[in-house]
C-alpha cells in the first residue's frame, strides 16, 4: 500500500494530459491546417485560388446538407490525412530495409520531444472543479495551480538544441539507406547545413541568456514578464535606457536566429536538401504514403517548435500586456490560464504565416551561397553580438 | 533516481556499447554508439546533472556522431563488410580486455572511500549551469584559458592541413 502512495500520480496525472493536450490537441492539428494555411497563403500570392472545397460530407452520416466553413477547404487537411493512411505504402527493393524504416521515425520523433522544454502558458489552476469532483468520488483532488510546461529545466533552451541537433539522423538515414544518388545528396547536404546553421543558432540566442541569466525557457518568459518583451521592452509600461541600449543586439539575435531557424528547419528560402528543380524531392524521394507524411510531419513540427521558441525568446512567451497569469485561483483565474495558453499559440501561429510568407516571396539560394551566408556572415556577427551585449550589460 | 530506470538504461548502454564492437555495418556501430551516448545522458539526468546530460546529447550524439556517420556514409561498405575475422586481433583485445577488468576489480576493491555514502547534495534542485560556469570562470579560469588556446591552435593545425591537401 505503501509503495502506491510513493507513487506521485497528481504528476503523473497532469504530466500525461499536458503531453497529450499540447500534442494531441494543438500542435498536430496546427500541423495539419499549417500545411492548408500554406496551400491558401501560396495561392493568395500567387494569384490563385487554392484548396477552397473540401468541407465535412456529414451527408454520409446521414445529415441533410454537407458542412463547408466559412472560407471553404477546411476539411482539406482531414482528406490529405486519411488519403496518407489508405495509399499503398510501397517500399522499394533496393532500399537498405531497416534503416529506410527508421528514418521517418528518427524524422519525428525529435521535434515532438523538443515541445517538452516549452512554457507555452502561465500556470493553470483547476482547483475549484477538481475538488468538488474529488468530493464526489470522496477523494481530495486539489493541488493547487500546475505549471503549463512539461518538464521545467533549468537548462531548458539546451535542451531543445541537443534534441533538434539529433534531429539530423532521420534525414542523414534516410538519405543513405534509400540507396539512390538524389536522396544521397539531398542526406548530404541536409546534414552540412544542419551542422553549420545549429552553431550560428546557439550563438545568436546567447544574448538573451545574457540579459536573462539563465537558460531555463520559463525564467526567460519570468524575466520578460517582468521587465517588457526582449524585442518589445515597453510592453511593461516603461523604457529606460538601459533597454533601448539593449534592443540593438536583440534584435541582432533575433534576426540571426531566425534565419538559422529557417535552415534547421530546411525551409525556403534554404530548402537545398529538398529542391525540386535539382534533386527531385531530395532524402524523402523513395518514401510514399506515411512514411513520407512522417517526415512531412516532422519538418512542420519543428517549424512550430521554432517558432514557440523564437516567441519564448523575445516575444515574451505566453505573457499579454495587461493580462494576469492564472495564479490567481478560481474561475476568473482559470479563465486567465486558458488565456495565457491561447495568447501563446496566437502568437506561435502568427509567426508560421511568416514562415510562410518567406518561403512563396524569396528564391532559393545556391548552395555555396548559403555555406557562405552561415559561415562567413552569421557566425561572425552572432560572435560579435555576444560581446556587444555583455559590453552594454557591463556598462549600464 | 528509480533503480528501474537506473538498470534500465545501464543494460540500455551496455548492450548497445556491445554492439558497437560486435556489428559488421559500420553505419549500424555509429548509431549503436549514439544509443549509448544517449543513456548515458539519461543516466547524468538520474544524478540530477542535467547540464553536463544536455551537452553530452549535444556535442556527442548531435554533432560528433553526426560527422561520424557522415564520413562512413561516404565509404565502401562493402568492403568492410568483407573482411576476414583476424584471430591475433581478437585474442589480443579479449587479453587487453581481461587485464584491465581485473585491474579495476583489484582498484575498486581497495577503495575504501568508495564504500561511504555520498553526502546529500546541498539543495534539491541545483542550477548547475551557473554552478558549472562560476567554478569555470572563477577557480579555474587559467586552466580554462589554456584549454581554449590549445583548441584555437588545432584547429588552426586542421585548416593548413587540410589546404595543404588542397594544392
Amino acid at each position: 500500500m505503501d509503495f502506491i502512495h510513493s507513487i506521485p500520480w497528481f504528476l503523473i496525472f497532469a504530466s500525461l494530459a499536458k503531453t497529450i493536450f499540447i500534442i494531441f490537441l494543438v500542435v498536430l492539428p496546427m500541423v495539419s491546417y499549417t500545411v492548408y494555411a500554406e496551400r491558401r497563403v501560396s495561392a493568395l500570392i500567387q494569384d490563385r485560388v487554392g484548396p477552397n472545397r473540401t468541407g465535412f460530407p456529414l451527408t454520409l452520416l446521414g445529415f441533410k446538407k454537407d458542412f463547408s466553413p466559412f472560407l471553404g477547404g477546411l476539411g482539406q487537411p482531414v482528406a490529405d490525412a486519411v488519403k496518407f493512411l489508405l495509399k499503398e505504402d510501397f517500399t522499394p527493393g533496393h532500399v537498405n530495409k531497416p534503416y529506410f524504416w527508421l528514418a521517418p521515425a528518427l524524422a519525428m520523433m525529435p521535434a515532438l520531444i523538443t515541445l517538452a522544454a516549452i512554457p507555452f502558458g502561465s500556470v493553470l489552476d483547476l482547483d475549484f472543479l477538481l475538488i468538488p469532483l474529488g468530493h464526489l468520488f470522496g477523494a481530495e483532488w486539489g493541488h493547487g495551480p500546475v505549471k503549463m510546461i512539461i518538464s521545467d529545466m533549468n537548462v531548458g533552451l539546451l535542451f531543445m538544441f541537443a534534441i533538434s541537433s539529433v534531429s539530423v539522423y532521420g534525414i542523414v538515414l534516410a538519405g543513405w539507406s534509400s540507396n539512390s544518388k538524389y536522396p544521397f545528396l539531398g542526406g548530404i547536404r541536409s546534414t552540412s547545413q544542419m551542422i553549420s546553421y545549429e552553431l550560428c543558432m546557439g550563438l545568436s540566442a546567447v544574448p538573451v541568456l545574457l540579459v536573462a541569466s539563465s537558460s531555463g525557457l520559463s525564467s526567460i518568459v519570468n524575466y520578460q514578464v517582468a521587465h517588457g518583451w526582449l524585442l518589445l521592452p515597453f510592453t511593461d509600461g516603461s523604457l529606460t535606457l538601459r533597454e533601448i541600449l539593449l534592443w540593438i543586439p536583440i534584435a541582432i539575435a533575433f534576426v540571426t536566429f531566425t534565419i538559422s531557424m529557417f535552415a534547421e528547419t530546411n525551409r525556403l528560402p534554404f530548402d537545398l536538401p529538398e529542391s525540386e528543380t535539382e534533386l527531385v524531392a531530395g532524402y524523402h524521394t523513395e518514401y510514399s504514403s506515411m512514411k513520407f507524411a512522417l517526415f512531412f510531419l516532422g519538418e512542420y513540427t519543428a517549424m512550430i517548435a521554432g517558432s514557440a521558441l523564437i516567441v519564448v525568446l523575445f516575444f515574451g512567451g505566453w505573457h499579454l500586456p495587461f493580462i494576469p497569469d492564472g495564479s490567481r485561483g478560481g474561475f476568473w483565474g482559470a479563465i486567465f490560464g486558458f488565456v495565457n495558453i491561447t495568447a501563446f499559440f496566437a502568437k506561435v501561429a502568427m509567426l508560421l504565416v511568416v514562415f510562410i510568407w518567406v518561403r512563396w516571396t524569396l528564391p532559393r539560394f545556391r548552395y555555396d551561397q548559403l555555406m557562405k551566408l552561415g559561415w562567413l556572415y552569421l557566425f561572425e556577427i552572432a560572435l560579435a553580438n555576444i560581446f556587444l551585449t555583455a559590453g552594454i550589460l557591463a556598462f549600464t | 533516481m528509480s533503480p528501474v530506470l537506473f538498470w534500465f538504461f545501464t543494460f540500455l548502454m551496455l548492450a548497445f556499447a556491445t554492439l558497437v564492437v560486435v556489428n559488421r555495418n559500420p553505419v549500424a556501430s555509429a548509431l549503436s554508439l549514439v544509443v549509448t551516448f544517449l543513456s548515458l545522458a539519461a543516466l547524468f539526468v538520474g544524478l540530477n546533472a542535467y547540464f553536463i546530460a544536455v551537452i553530452q546529447v549535444l556535442v556527442y550524439a548531435g554533432a560528433v556522431m553526426v560527422l561520424f556517420l557522415f564520413i562512413i556514409m561516404l565509404m565502401d561498405l562493402k568492403a568492410e563488410r568483407r573482411r576476414k575475422f583476424n584471430l591475433l586481433a581478437v585474442g589480443g583485445g579479449v587479453l587487453v580486455s581481461v587485464g584491465f577488468v581485473g585491474e579495476l576489480v583489484l582498484v575498486l576493491g581497495r577503495f575504501k572511500l568508495g564504500e561511504s555514502p555520498f553526502p546529500a547534495l546541498r539543495a534539491e534542485k541545483i542550477d548547475d549551469v551557473r554552478e558549472v560556469g562560476m567554478t569555470l570562470f572563477t577557480t579555474h579560469n587559467l586552466p580554462f584559458q589554456v584549454i581554449g588556446v590549445l583548441i584555437l591552435v588545432a584547429t588552426i593545425g586542421v585548416v593548413i592541413l587540410s589546404r595543404r591537401e588542397l594544392k
